[in-house]
């Protein structure tokens, strides 16, 4: 290569602009670090911007007796204890200031009656407790970090890719990638590396998540050595629209349920009364009067003695039992089951879930509030991740930093709803204080290794220059295909080991992929570099998931039916790369809990 | 960076692709020669042909057919996306959430500004081929795909949310019909079709920059926050020179959010600009509260860069291409 490289110099880089990237430039800009933003889509359109039904704070506005005590506890129950505590503990916490911080900067939130934050109910939350603005929660959210970054001066880097991290004498000091419009090669130097890159939705065919969920930050972070860990907790949301075939998989909010969308089978049961785990049956309504009256008092923001309906129970439960119906001959036409919100009041449909009427009305042709619609799990959210220090984001690599969706620990086995909006915005600060921390300690300048500057320009160029090969359409087709129907809600020792020998296999023909006609705005170069990424990642997942044998949370083993906490209880799959070059993949106990967070689970431990 | 595009020029070569069985993949499209594009068997159902603007900035750029199979509930984008996993890898195209919400898949199509994600085909006429081309009022990078940064470079020159400085957050309260405008505005999704249609962008024939309804929205949002205390009437004046918007109401047409950007952000704000003292209520409480508003040292907006108005519509027949069908339909220039 000829032409001097285009190269920029940070103090801290940020890999990501969803919340927990924008939150994380913004904290370490507070911290006096110079901060870069680089994102692989325009500023503003990350997967951040789709979140919908809002962000999890104890902030006690719709239920005073709510309390970070609660919410944390609701988060361990929830993630069936194998969450990291500390985070769990501080996200519980702290979420609530940062939510008033938004507000601060200007987010504009749907209101109580008595002027303040609103608060509504979602899956596995034992009170209203998602601040929200409407069914469009993430773009609220988003809009304002952005404004906020902007205002702040923070350089953007947007419609740039990171295909490579360097690595220094004091660990990672810099970034390698390609501008996307022109295909130009770009560097970075940085003394300090943020991951927020999100997650991994499309490894598989059905799936809420956009071309972006290439699970980019965990494969960047696992080649520079760093560990993943829990990699097989990959969420199914139980509700995504299932016809027409175009929009399979789009998500149709939890905010439905918390509304009090009833799901049906083909018989018209309320199946879900059937599927509520015995041990938490206490905490759910007795019959349908009950839930009625619950949704009727949540409507108007008012307290209730009222239990919540079984629709609210956790995701990974409400997933099962929908596939369970429809594997048992009782779905819907087109393979779902029906979720129904139409008994309420027109208006207050439309007022309270407006993209989701917006979204059936012009997508499916279906009234949402005329009739029901049709839903089934789709994938939604990796809970697995890069592991970090709950403190300040850090990596098991000096100088690497994770926040968000790409970074493990926080959700443990399976998140609550709502719970992801308001981890952003806790450990993106954390994370971006973290590394600025990192930086203002970093010993002199980064030096930038040309030999890994070659190697990651080689690597960009060769798919270009191959004369004959197959497209990346074509593996990434048949990857969907592999995880979809191999590593999906339910899992088997036989088919797991069949994923991973197809998955050795899509490496080997993406090592002779070809994608011709240049580098100014390529997709179908682009997608080269997302597929190793992929198959990185979903090589974890199935890893991960073939040596937990017990099924807890998301993680539903055919084989290995039931938890199986003397085993597997407090343990955390942990994947890495050997020496070798190879995946290997292990265990480590969990983070050990302190004795007085251990009593706020009561009797759930 | 690139030159502004003049589709009304573009390159009339068209590009045939057709379904069939063909399994090998097909090589890289070539203006003016039949391909044949790896299609599963069972699709040779009902197609329809997309006629695609294609190629690259300040190179030949042509319209390229395809014929794809089209399934119940298809929209333009599932076409696009079909058109890349089947027939050219190397399409452009710009997308994210496929659900209208992030405003990313902004395109021309038949001549209409449109979220592709959102446009059924079934609400086309498929006897005709569907034309697909940029938004032509921004430079042109490739395909699809156009240079919006012009866009983001005006948003900084706004005055972010600006609350009291003595009055701390947790004692803020305002009700719910006090924000319902504001939450209105704040619906949008950046998708820039109503930048891409205003037709005072489009002819770039004014003095000094505009704003464009695009950031008159987003300002109406500021302006209109219960607390916020800045005063943006100088910059709505001056700078962002919100006097050239003549009320044509292109722009709300277009919104896929349904914001009624004229009626509810453009005309509201042009009356406080017309009287900086229209809102009493306002005043009172700027006057309570010991703040006069005070002229903010704007920034200059940026010069649009955007493209020149177009001239007749790209006729792929017209050199004698091997394409059967239709000229794009008339395209909505100027407002009606
Ligand atoms: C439809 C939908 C609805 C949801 N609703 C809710 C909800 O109501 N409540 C809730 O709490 N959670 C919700 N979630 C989950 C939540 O939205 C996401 O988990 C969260 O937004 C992830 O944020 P993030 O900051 O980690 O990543 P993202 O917002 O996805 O941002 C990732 C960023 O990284 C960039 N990036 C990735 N790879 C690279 C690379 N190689 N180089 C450069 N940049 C890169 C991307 O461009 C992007 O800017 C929802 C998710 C979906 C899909
Ligand atoms: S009303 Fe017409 S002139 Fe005014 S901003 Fe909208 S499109 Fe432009
Ligand atoms: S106001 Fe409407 S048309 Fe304009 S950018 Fe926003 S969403 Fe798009
Ligand atoms: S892809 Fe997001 S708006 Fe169309």
């Amino acid at each position: 290569m000829s032409e001097p490289i285009e190269t920029h110099a940070v103090d801290v880089l940020v890999i990501g602009a969803g919340g927990a990237g924008l939150r994380a430039a913004i904290a370490a800009h507070d911290a006096g670090a110079r901060v870069g933003l680089v994102c692989k889509s325009l500023l503003g359109k990350a997967h951040t911007v789709m979140a919908e039904g809002g962000m999890a704070a104890a902030l006690g506005h719709v239920a005073p007796d709510d309390s970070w005590q609660v919410h944390f506890r609701d988060t361990m129950v929830g993630g069936k204890l194998l969450n990291n505590p500390r985070m769990a503990e501080l996200h519980a916490k702290e979420a609530p200031e940062r939510v008033r911080e938004l507000e601060s900067w200007g987010a504009v939130f749907d209101r109580t009656t008595d002027g303040r934050i609103l608060q509504r109910p979602f899956g596995g939350h034992s009170h209203p407790r998602l601040a929200h603005v409407g069914d469009r929660t993430g773009l609220e959210m988003i809009r304002t970090l952005q404004d906020r970054a902007v205002s702040l001066g923070i350089d953007v880097f947007m419609e740039c890719t990171v295909t490579r991290l360097i690595s220094g004498a004091h660990g990672i000091c810099g970034a390698y990638g390609y501008w996307r419009t022109t295909g130009r090669p770009v560097v970075f130097s940085a003394k300090a590396v943020v991951l927020a890159t999100g997650g991994i939705g499309r490894a598989y065919s059905v799936t809420s998540n956009s071309w972006e969920y290439s699970g980019d930050g965990h494969a960047l972070a696992y080649d520079a050595g760093a560990e993943l860990i829990d990699m097989e907790f990959v969420q199914f949301h139980p509700t995504g629209m299932v016809w027409p075939p175009g929009v399979r998989g789009l998500l149709v909010t939890e905010a439905v349920r918390g509304e009090g969308g009833i799901l049906r089978n083909r018989d018209g049961r309320r199946f879900m009364w059937d599927y509520l785990p015995e041990d938490r049956r206490g905490e759910y309504a007795a019959t349908d009067e009950e839930a009625e009256r619950w949704v009727r008092a949540a409507s108007r923001s008012q307290p209730t003695d009222a239990r919540r309906p079984p629709e609210l129970s956790t995701r990974d439960n409400v997933s099962r039992a929908i596939y369970q119906e429809v594997r048992d001959g009782r779905g819907s036409p087109h393979g779902g089951v029906f979720l129904d919100i139409s008994y309420l009041p027109a208006d207050h449909v439309r007022q309270k879930l407006p993209s989701m009427y917006d979204q059936f009305k012009e997508l499916a042709d279906v009234d949402i509030t005329k009739g029901p619609m049709e839903v089934g799990p789709t994938t939604h959210y990796v809970m697995g991740g890069i592991r970090v220090d709950a403190e300040t984001g850090a990596t098991t690599v000096a100088g690497l930093f994770a926040a968000g969706e790409c970074a493990g620990g926080m959700h443990g086995g399976n998140r609550l709803g709502g719970n992801s909006l308001s981890d952003l915005l806790v450990f993106g600060a954390r994370t971006g204080a973290g590394a600025a921390a990192h930086a203002a300690g970093f010993p002199g300048t980064p030096y930038l290794d040309p030999v890994q500057l070659r190697v990651a320009e080689r690597e960009l160029g060769e798919p270009l220059e191959r004369l004959d090969g197959e497209d990346a359409y074509a593996i990434q087709r048949d990857l969907q295909e592999t995880m979809q129907t191999l590593v999906g809600i339910y899992r088997t020792e036989a088919d797991l080991t069949e994923a991973i020998a197809r998955l050795a296999d899509l490496r080997a023909r993406w090592l002779a992929v070809r994608a011709p006609n240049g580098r100014a705005y390529n997709p179908g170069w682009n997608l080269v570099f997302d597929m190793r990424n992929l198959i990185t990642v979903s090589e974890a997942i199935s890893r991960s998931a073939r040596q937990r044998q017990e099924s807890r949370g998301a993680h539903s083993r055919v084989d290995y039916p039931d938890l199986d906490d003397r085993a597997w209880g407090g343990v955390n799959s942990v994947v890495h790369r050997a020496s070798d070059g190879t995946m290997e993949v292990g265990t480590s106990p969990l983070v050990s809990m302190r004795e007085e967070l251990r009593a706020l689970l009561g009797g759930a431990h | 960076m690139t030159g502004p595009r003049q589709p009304g020029e573009a390159g009339r070569a068209v590009t045939v692709v057709e379904p069939t069985e063909v399994t090998a993949a097909s090589g890289p499209a070539t203006a003016g020669q039949v391909i044949e594009a790896a299609v599963p068997a069972e699709a040779a159902g009902a197609t329809a042909t997309l006629r695609v603007f294609r190629g690259e900035a300040g190179q030949d750029t042509r319209f390229e057919d395809f014929a794809v199979p089209v399934q119940e509930g298809m929209v333009v984008l599932d076409a696009l996306h079909w058109i890349q996993g089947n027939a050219a890898p190397d399409l452009a195209v710009r997308w994210n959430c496929k659900a209208a919400k992030c405003g990313s898949c902004s395109a021309e199509v038949n001549g209409h500004p449109r979220l592709t994600c959102k446009t059924r085909l079934s609400d086309l006429d498929l006897a005709e081929p569907i034309t697909v081309e940029p938004m032509r009022s921004f430079p042109h990078i490739r395909d699809l795909v156009t240079d919006v940064s012009w866009n983001y470079a005006v948003n900084r020159t706004i005055q972010p949310f600006t609350p009291p400085a003595d009055l701390p957050q947790s004692e803020w309260r305002w009700q719910q019909a006090d924000i319902d405008r504001l939450q209105e505005f704040r619906k949008c999704i950046e998708c820039f079709l109503c930048q891409d249609v205003c037709h005072v962008l489009r002819s770039h024939e004014t003095e000094r920059p505009f704003m464009g309804p695009r950031y008159l929205v987003r300002t109406a949002g500021l302006e209109m926050h219960p607390i916020d205390q800045a005063d943006r009437r100088p910059y709505l004046k001056e700078l962002g020179n919100i006097g050239y918007c003549n009320i044509t109401k292109c722009c709300t047409e277009v919104c896929p959010e349904h914001i009624a950007i004229t009626d509810n952000a453009i005309i509201p704000l042009k009356e406080r600009v017309a009287d900086r003292y229209y809102d009493p209520l306002r005043w009172a409480w700027r006057v309570l509260r010991g703040r006069l508003p005070e002229l903010p040292v704007g920034r200059e907006l940026p010069v649009f860069p955007g493209g020149q108005p177009p001239a007749a519509s790209a006729d792929p027949q017209a050199d004698g291409s091997e394409a059967a069908g239709t000229s794009p339909p008339e395209r909505r220039d100027e407002p009606s």
